[in-house]
């Protein structure tokens, strides 16, 4: 199995977010947890149900991640879009670049 | 324009509220997110892969410039500032907080707007020609029935569950614009023999993984029987379309496997049940609401405006534009502008709040305050004086919204792709954004001619990709984005499917193989005025082929 980490959307707003240590919901990729196994990942999906039921998150799933000279990369365009907080459109209309979830 | 009456503001209003009420609950957690799922969508709302998504209802693409202002307020204060046209005549938010939305929806009603219908199983946003109510070759404004089955449509008790959903577009002209052909329903105005003003009635169009052009199965409807008529047609969808399998639930596929001719039996069977019943319109009711599309005042003027003629001449770059973006208006010294939402490297449809605010002030100088959004994704100003074009481009050009590009290749429909659209498989705009660049020279773009080029991120073909000459179609290829071609579709009058032209491209390669296909159409057509389509429909694929695969290709059948 390859790492795994779990992503969601914040119920409020919509904005993607990922499970780091402690149960905490991030907007940024690079600080959520890595599960290394199918037990870290079962039991982070766990804590994800959880925050489901306590209406912080909408829409959770796992994301496989690679390691890529000590990097964690989402493996696939679709959750490296996701994890880079807005479209890859390079365009003056619009200010997506400028707002990552708190 | 059409305006509330009590009746209509008191229904959004409530609607409204209790969407306040829906949201209020999802957040207390007194309903869960399968329970929030449906009502969300019936109020435009979808959760994509950044955030959530509304989708908010322009009906037959005709606004006021009080409402662009309010869609600019809406992307200011409660998105990031900009917002974007559909082929449907609909403008997408694309980071509204959820919490936020009922407090979206409020500001909409208070100019007449909102986002019912914009999703789900139900009778969608009607769409009309965009040049309704000035077009040269118009019987009718389309408008006027768009309007009359927006308000038979909106909440309809029997269709608010159908098999799948459904999209009428209306056209009162013979010439079509409103792509018809490709809808569940289209309806087409024509005249008959006595000079009668009626609807030719086209069923099971549409686009998605299974293309098909539509059929006409009524030759010539009167007009007090377009309810019933519609409401025989939905009917037999909703009676026999199949609920089994989301892939086989439109029309489209009751009608090609229950066959045209039982189809049309069978709502014929059902029109006469109800034809002569309380659905007959009439003609006080259709002059009622004629009312409201009446022509504004337009002056009095002469159509040969020495000014003009003497500016088109002496700016080249002005005279592009009027070649591309200028159409005739059926009142002398009048005319239509196209505004292109297709700058050079712009995402196509995408429009700031600053550029709305730009167009409705435009509008009120220089259109009796009244915009149009057409389903290729541009904004339209309907009634311009000749005499006032020179300063309208000016602005518009300062604004980027004057590319010299409608009906040319840079002028294409895109889908929001990978970059926004949890359906999708690849990504849309920033191909469109290359192609745009490599295009760019306006005298080669106006060299090239009508060329339509659209492109879709996924099967679904939200980019109309089918129905374009030239169509891009995004697949994933184990997890790389790949681009497969098709050529020689139509969404108008000589409506057709494109053809695969062969295996995909790299995301690295497609734009030159786009230029492959345009270098081979240039060589090969017998003159400027030999329209792309033309060359294609005279010479084949193959010659294409040939260009882009070399020799070994050219003869083999259409691969992917």
């Amino acid at each position: 199995m390859s790492v795994q980490m779990i992503t969601a959307n914040r119920l409020h707003d919509g904005i993607v977010v990922y499970l780091a240590k402690g149960g905490v919901w991030t907007p940024r990729f690079a600080e959520g947890e890595l599960l290394q196994d199918k037990a870290a990942a079962d039991a982070a999906l766990v804590v994800a149900e959880e925050a489901v039921k306590a209406r912080q998150v909408v829409s959770v799933y796992l994301i496989d991640v690679a390691i890529e000279e000590g990097v964690p990369q989402p493996t696939n365009t679709r959750e490296h879009i996701r994890a880079s907080g807005g479209p890859t459109i390079e365009a003056e209309v619009g200010s997506w670049t400028g707002r990552i979830g708190d | 324009m059409y305006r509330y009456d009590e009746f209509d503001a008191t229904f959004v209003r409530e609607r409204v509220k209790q969407f306040r009420g829906q949201v209020e609950r999802r957040l207390a957690g007194e309903i869960t997110e399968e329970q929030f799922r449906p009502l969300r969508l019936q109020n435009g709302v979808y959760l994509q892969l950044h955030a959530y998504m509304l989708r908010v209802a322009i009906p037959y693409g005709t606004l006021s410039s009080r409402q662009l202002r309010k869609l600019g307020f809406i992307a200011r204060r409660f998105d990031r500032g900009f917002g974007h046209f559909t082929t449907r005549q609909n403008i997408q938010y694309n980071w509204p907080q959820l919490d936020e939305i009922p407090a979206v929806l409020e500001h909409l009603a208070e100019v007449e707007m909102h986002a019912i219908q914009t999703s789900g199983n139900c009778i969608r946003n009607v769409t009309a020609d965009h040049y309704a109510g000035v077009a040269v070759d118009e019987i009718e404004d389309p408008r006027v029935y768009a309007e009359i089955i927006r308000q038979w449509s909106t909440l309809h008790p029997e269709f608010a569950f159908l098999p799948r959903k459904f999209k009428i577009a209306v056209t009162g002209s013979p010439t079509d614009r409103a792509a018809v052909r490709v809808h569940d329903i289209g309806l087409r105005m024509l005249r008959n023999e006595s000079g009668e003003a009626g609807f030719e009635v086209w069923v099971g169009g549409g686009l998605g993984r299974t293309p098909v052009i539509g059929v006409a199965i009524k030759k010539f409807l009167p007009k007090q029987h377009l309810l019933s008529y519609l409401e025989s047609v939905l009917r037999v969808y909703n009676q026999l379309g199949r609920r089994d399998n989301l892939y086989k639930a439109r029309i489209k596929i009751l009608v090609t496997a229950t066959g045209v001719e039982e189809f049309s039996r069978l709502v014929e069977e059902e029109w006469q049940s109800i034809k002569d019943s309380v659905l007959t319109l009439p003609q006080e009711e259709i002059d009622r609401i004629q009312a409201y599309f009446a022509p504004p005042a337009y002056e009095s003027l002469p159509d040969w405006q020495p000014e003009f003629e003497t500016a088109r001449k002496a700016n080249a770059d002005f005279g592009r534009w009027l070649q591309s973006n200028v159409k005739p208006h059926r009142v002398p010294g009048y005319a239509i502008v196209d505004v292109s939402l297709k700058p050079e490297s712009g995402a196509p449809g995408d429009a700031s709040a600053d550029q709305m605010d730009i167009v409705a002030d435009l509008a009120d100088e220089y259109s009796f305050g009244e915009i149009r959004v057409t389903h290729h994704q541009n904004l339209v100003l309907a009634h311009v004086r000749k005499q006032d074009l020179f300063a309208l481009w000016q602005r518009l050009s300062a604004s980027k919204m004057a590319n010299a590009n409608v009906g040319f290749i840079t002028d294409m429909i895109a889908c929001p792709g990978l970059d926004y659209c949890n359906l999708a498989n690849a990504r849309s705009i920033p191909v469109a954004q290359r192609i745009s660049r490599h295009f760019g020279d306006p005298k080669r773009l106006a060299e090239i001619g009508d060329l339509r080029l659209n492109i879709s991120g996924c099967i679904n073909a939200c980019g109309h990709h089918h129905v374009a000459h030239i169509g891009i179609l995004g697949v994933d290829k184990q997890g790389e984005e790949f681009y497969q071609i098709t050529l020689g579709g139509s969404s108008r009058d000589d409506a057709s499917i494109g053809k695969i032209v062969g295996p995909a491209f790299s995301n690295e390669d497609v734009v030159d193989a786009i230029e492959k296909i345009v270098e081979t159409y240039l060589d090969k057509r017998n003159d400027a005025s030999e329209r792309f389509i033309e060359t294609y429909r005279r010479i084949g694929i193959d010659p294409f082929k040939e260009s882009l695969y070399g020799n070994s290709q050219a003869r083999r059948p259409a691969a992917e």
